[in-house]
């Protein structure tokens, strides 16, 4: 699969405008996703990232235009770590099976539904921290859990919202491998990411935003010197290593021979 | 075994013990969502607001005021909830101006007409010795329903109370339980109001719960601890009302004090920690959730 989104849609987004308390933040957005698609939405703090992730969600009304999504879509969404009330007194495998679709709503759970928890969670590798509770765990293992309740839904798209904020380097390429295998096993992506480097330059697709879309298309269509300037506002020099974008922020060198600050 | 068993001989402090009890319970149960959704300033809100509810209704309804001053009740919270949904006014904000000012009104109807039913102070401090049978019933009522809802929705409820955007967007209809939980909420305040009263209902809506977090880190175990805390402390502090004389509401929230101190001695800084952050969620998110 390209990623690029070339199969059936399954959320479109024609003229829209979005926002909170009747101040827009996004306007005249034009977004659809395919069953197909990789895409990471990337923009500076306050782009409207967020934003565009709710309106795919249905959590966030368009205040003009047009939202449609594929009658019964499965989504599954994974929020910011940070939004998140680690003290809640829940274990991992409390939290993971919250989100099954079950006729069951009895407080215990059954005997399928268990094992349908042990084997997402053996599948993200965290299995023997199910009865944790869920303070306990790093940064790496919580964004795990989260990606195991969204698994248990079996959905058609996952929304992540910064998936790889606050987590280390060898959990961002875990959670980048895992999306890509979800991928290809026929999970439309969908994220956002401030992270050029680290997230945006692998993914297949990208659409830049700031208060409306910037640019969309392959990394080497959008991460370019003047799409990114526009998007964030600075001045990026952009280099090529392996076929593979590089973003140089030209920021100050602080503490180098010559450098100002 | 003696000062247990002498007060038992009277049939007010037979029918005190179960309604003390069964309020204790009803509200440490109820208790711990409107705790883990940092809804504490809502219960005491709503019980302020449901005097003035209880005010009114006495004047206008006199022999069906427990009805309206539940009407009144549900009204306040879905206004609350409304309000802060529609509007950029802040949930606490929200709640200050609707409840404050349906308490005042409650203290003006109050002062100016007097009341037909329990007095003004039996219902600021609550009484045991003038329950009615009706009273018993509804509060009996009230727990089964609560109990209920809670049993058939326990999913719902705890996955919109952990995370209500996740939740909205896995399918739960987190506007509805919400609205049901407010419901259940004044429900339980105004099955309570008389006993308890309306400045302690919202303490035992929350120190149950509280001590309960202290206590574990299982939602499950909290539902069940904080229900027997509520309990304990309806029981004994109906046998102290009783013997130091005291309104019966003021000694069930000593107790529930007492018993936090103690266990805050016990848990030390493994139960601040557990309890901490237990207002994470009091801002306009945690009453207007996103729906779907």
């Amino acid at each position: 699969m390209t990623g690029i989104g070339e199969g059936p849609e399954l959320i479109q987004l024609d003229r829209v405008d979005a926002g909170y308390s009747h101040h827009p933040v996004l306007r005249d957005v034009n977004f659809h996703v395919h069953e197909d698609q990789f895409t990471g939405i990337v923009g500076p703090s306050g782009a409207g990232k967020t934003t565009l992730l709710r309106l795919l969600l249905g959590t966030l009304k368009p205040m003009k235009g047009q939202l449609s999504q594929v009658n019964g879509l499965r989504m599954a969404y994974v929020p910011q770590l940070e939004t998140v009330s680690w003290n809640f007194p829940v274990t991992v495998r409390e939290c993971v099976l919250m989100s099954r679709k079950s006729a069951n709503q009895l407080p215990w759970a059954s005997k399928p539904e268990k094992a349908d928890v042990e084997s997402v969670l053996e599948r993200l590798g965290i299995g023997d921290l199910a009865a944790r509770h869920i303070r306990e765990l790093s940064g790496g293992q919580q964004q795990r859990m989260f990606l195991a309740r969204a698994l248990l839904r079996q959905p058609q798209i996952m929304l992540l919202d910064e998936p790889t904020s606050g987590v280390d380097v060898s959990t961002r390429h875990d959670v980048l491998h895992l999306l890509a295998e979800l991928h290809e096993e026929g999970v439309a992506i969908v994220l956002t990411t401030h992270d050029l480097n680290g997230i945006a330059a692998h993914l297949p697709h990208l659409v830049c935003v700031n208060k409306r879309i910037i640019a969309s298309g392959t990394p080497n269509d959008v991460m370019t010197p003047d799409v990114l300037e526009q998007t964030f506002g600075a001045r990026m020099e952009v280099l090529e290593h392996l076929g593979m974008r590089i973003v140089v922020e030209e920021g100050p060198h602080i503490g180098a021979v010559g450098g100002s600050v | 075994m003696e000062t247990l068993l002498e007060p038992l001989q009277y049939a007010f402090f037979q029918k005190g013990l179960l309604v003390a009890g069964l309020s204790g319970a009803l509200l440490g149960f109820i208790g711990v969502y409107i705790v883990l959704r940092g809804m504490s300033y809502i219960g005491h809100g709503l019980s302020h607001s449901i005097f003035g509810g209880f005010a009114a209704s006495q004047l206008f309804i006199a022999n069906f005021y427990i009805l309206g001053a539940g009407l009144w009740g549900i009204g306040s919270a879905l206004a609350i909830t409304a309000v802060t949904k529609r509007s950029r006014l802040g949930a606490d904000a929200a709640i200050g101006v609707i409840t404050t000012a349906s308490f005042a009104l409650g203290v003006a109807l109050f002062a100016k007409f007097g009341t037909s039913g329990p007095s003004f102070e039996n219902a600021l401090f609550g009484s045991i010795l003038g329950i009615s049978p009706q009273q018993i019933y509804g509060l009996v009522a009230v727990c089964i329903l609560t109990g209920l809802f809670v049993f058939f929705r326990y999913r719902a409820l705890l996955f919109s109370t952990f995370d209500p955007d996740v939740a909205a967007v896995s399918g739960v209809n987190v506007g509805r339980i919400e609205a049901m939980l407010m419901i259940v909420l004044s429900l339980a305040i105004l099955a309570t109001l008389t006993i308890i009263g309306v400045t302690l209902v919202a303490a035992m809506l929350v120190i149950p719960a509280v001590i309960a977090r202290m206590l574990t880190d299982s939602f499950g175990r909290m539902l069940t601890y904080s229900t027997v805390i509520g309990l304990f402390c309806g029981l004994v502090g109906m046998y102290l009302s009783y013997y130091a004389g005291v309104p019966s509401g003021t000694m069930i929230v000593l107790v529930g004090a007492a018993l936090f101190l103690i266990v805050l001695a016990f848990t030390g800084a493994r139960g601040l920690r557990r309890s901490a952050g237990l207002d994470a969620h009091t801002d306009a998110s945690a009453l207007a959730p996103v729906v779907r």
